[in-house]
């Protein structure tokens, strides 16, 4: 390449000579991690869409739940009460993704959605004194969904737990915080480790 | 002295990251993908896992679907479904992109089976299906201690769930069939990059070329991997991401998991 550039006239060598530069400049950029910050966080707020979408799942399966118990069971009126309110609750709590480097809008989502977890093992305790809505073929299949959304809703979360650590990390430490300085990127909020271990109520066959 | 001032500024930066890697990756350790059924709890005779292996493979030539079969000796104190997805996540179970994967894990020393199922196949393998096969189909020969018969009845009815119907079936095979290969682990950024290097080669031997015979072409010169080359490149490339096919073995494709599907115990 060398050889050929010492042929090459002048005029030749000017549309060539503009180039290289630009070249090394997009690589060099590349390699000190300039992309790592906006990469990590749009990572990060694409698995808080998957917490926030099976949350939203768990809520949609809400009211099919709450109305085959009621049929077997409408003396557990106390129970059935609390689901549906903590549900309105919940649903009423979103954090868009601009939101997450507030932490107090994540505490808020999280006490909305824990406590509908609550209320849910409660409604699936209660459920175990009904052999009759024990066996019945709809409820086992609504609990079996709610069994795999509670089970999505953690693997959502860990997801988004290790993602935001990673941003995290960058923002935090060299040379990302000197990237972070001028995208003006801040340290997002996550779930704790003490509220991760909290695993939902497991639904036992 | 500068080499030195680098080091105590890096240390710290580097210390945290390696703590922050080690807290998130503590993950189970797994067994190696050594086919369609990996058999670590050697619970399956070699002529029924030929027998699964056979339709296991026949369900990947059909749909694309991957469905890997593995018992495990133990879970290392994991829940199964913890356990699962991981795994499911870690053999790369499923076409890249289209998440198309689905595995039944036995674990005999816990007394737990699960069907993981990919992200792809929820809307078809779904949790309620996924229940009613392992109480109809697996956890009655289990309970008997028939674990052979017991999966090769579960793999059966996930098999005919994830053939679906047959106007489902052709519409996939169809999507297999255009599916397009290669070049998707390569960024858009580095993509353009080797491009615009190979360009630049074109353009300078060009420009040597150009000298000895100028009056030929005027203008600028476009080497043939920004036209048609470069397409028909990558259609003769067709086939499959998920690896091995041609080769003999067996492995993922990529494929992720995200705490779908059903367990139970017996």
């Amino acid at each position: 390449m060398l050889f050929s550039l010492s042929r090459l006239r002048p005029q030749q060598l000017y549309p060539s000579v503009r180039i290289l530069p630009l070249l090394l400049a997009a690589a060099l950029l590349s390699g000190c991690g300039v992309n790592t910050i906006p990469t990590l966080e749009e990572q990060a707020k694409a698995t808080w869409g998957q917490v926030q979408n099976q949350y939203q799942r768990r809520a949609e399966l809400i009211p099919n739940l709450v109305e085959t118990v009621r049929g077997y069971a409408k003396q557990e009126r106390e129970v059935l009460t609390q689901v549906i309110e903590a549900r309105a609750k919940a649903t009423q709590v979103q954090v868009n993704v601009d939101q997450l480097t507030d932490p107090e809008a994540l505490r808020r989502f999280q006490e909305a959605q824990s406590q509908l977890s609550g209320a849910l093992g409660r409604l699936i305790a209660v459920s175990e004194n009904y052999p009759d809505l024990k066996s019945n073929q709809n409820f086992l299949a609504l609990q079996s969904q709610l069994e795999g959304t509670e089970n999505r809703i953690s693997v959502a979360r860990r997801d988004y737990i290790q993602a935001v650590q990673a941003y995290n990390t960058e923002v935090r430490t060299l040379p990302g915080r000197l990237w972070a300085v001028v995208y003006g990127a801040k340290p997002m909020a996550t779930f704790t480790v003490a509220e991760e271990q909290q695993r939902p109520p497991q639904v036992r066959f | 002295m500068a080499q030195r001032w680098r080091l105590h500024l890096y240390a710290p930066a580097f210390l945290a990251t390696l703590t922050v890697a080690i807290a998130v990756y503590a993950a189970p350790t797994f067994p190696v993908l050594t086919g369609r059924v990996v058999d670590q709890a050697a619970v399956l005779d070699t002529t029924t896992e030929a027998r699964i292996d056979a339709k296991l493979a026949d369900l990947e030539t059909k749909t694309g679907t991957q469905l890997v079969v593995v018992t495990l000796r133990s879970l290392g104190g994991y829940d199964i479904s913890d356990y699962g997805y991981q795994l499911g996540r870690a053999w790369g179970i499923g076409q890249k992109g289209k998440n198309n994967g689905a595995m039944l894990i036995v674990a005999p020393t816990e007394r737990k089976v699960r069907i993981e199922v990919g992200y792809g196949l929820e809307g078809l393998l779904t949790d309620a299906v996924s229940r009613l096969v392992i109480g109809n189909a697996i956890l009655p020969r289990f309970r008997a201690g028939d674990f052979p018969g017991g999966i090769e009845r579960g793999v059966d009815d996930i098999v005919q769930v994830l053939s679906g119907d047959a106007e489902d079936f052709k519409r996939r095979a169809a999507e297999h069939a255009s599916r397009p290969s290669g070049a998707e682990g390569l960024s858009s950024f580095t993509l353009v990059l080797i491009i615009l290097a190979i360009w630049f080669l074109f353009f300078l031997r060009r420009s040597r070329a150009q000298q000895l015979a100028r009056s030929r072409r005027s203008g600028w010169w476009f080497p043939p991997v920004l036209g048609g080359g470069w397409a028909g490149g990558r259609s003769s490339g067709g086939g499959w991401s998920s690896g091995g096919r041609g080769g003999g073995g067996f492995s993922g494709g990529g494929g992720s998991f995200g705490g779908g599907g059903s367990s139970g115990s017996w």
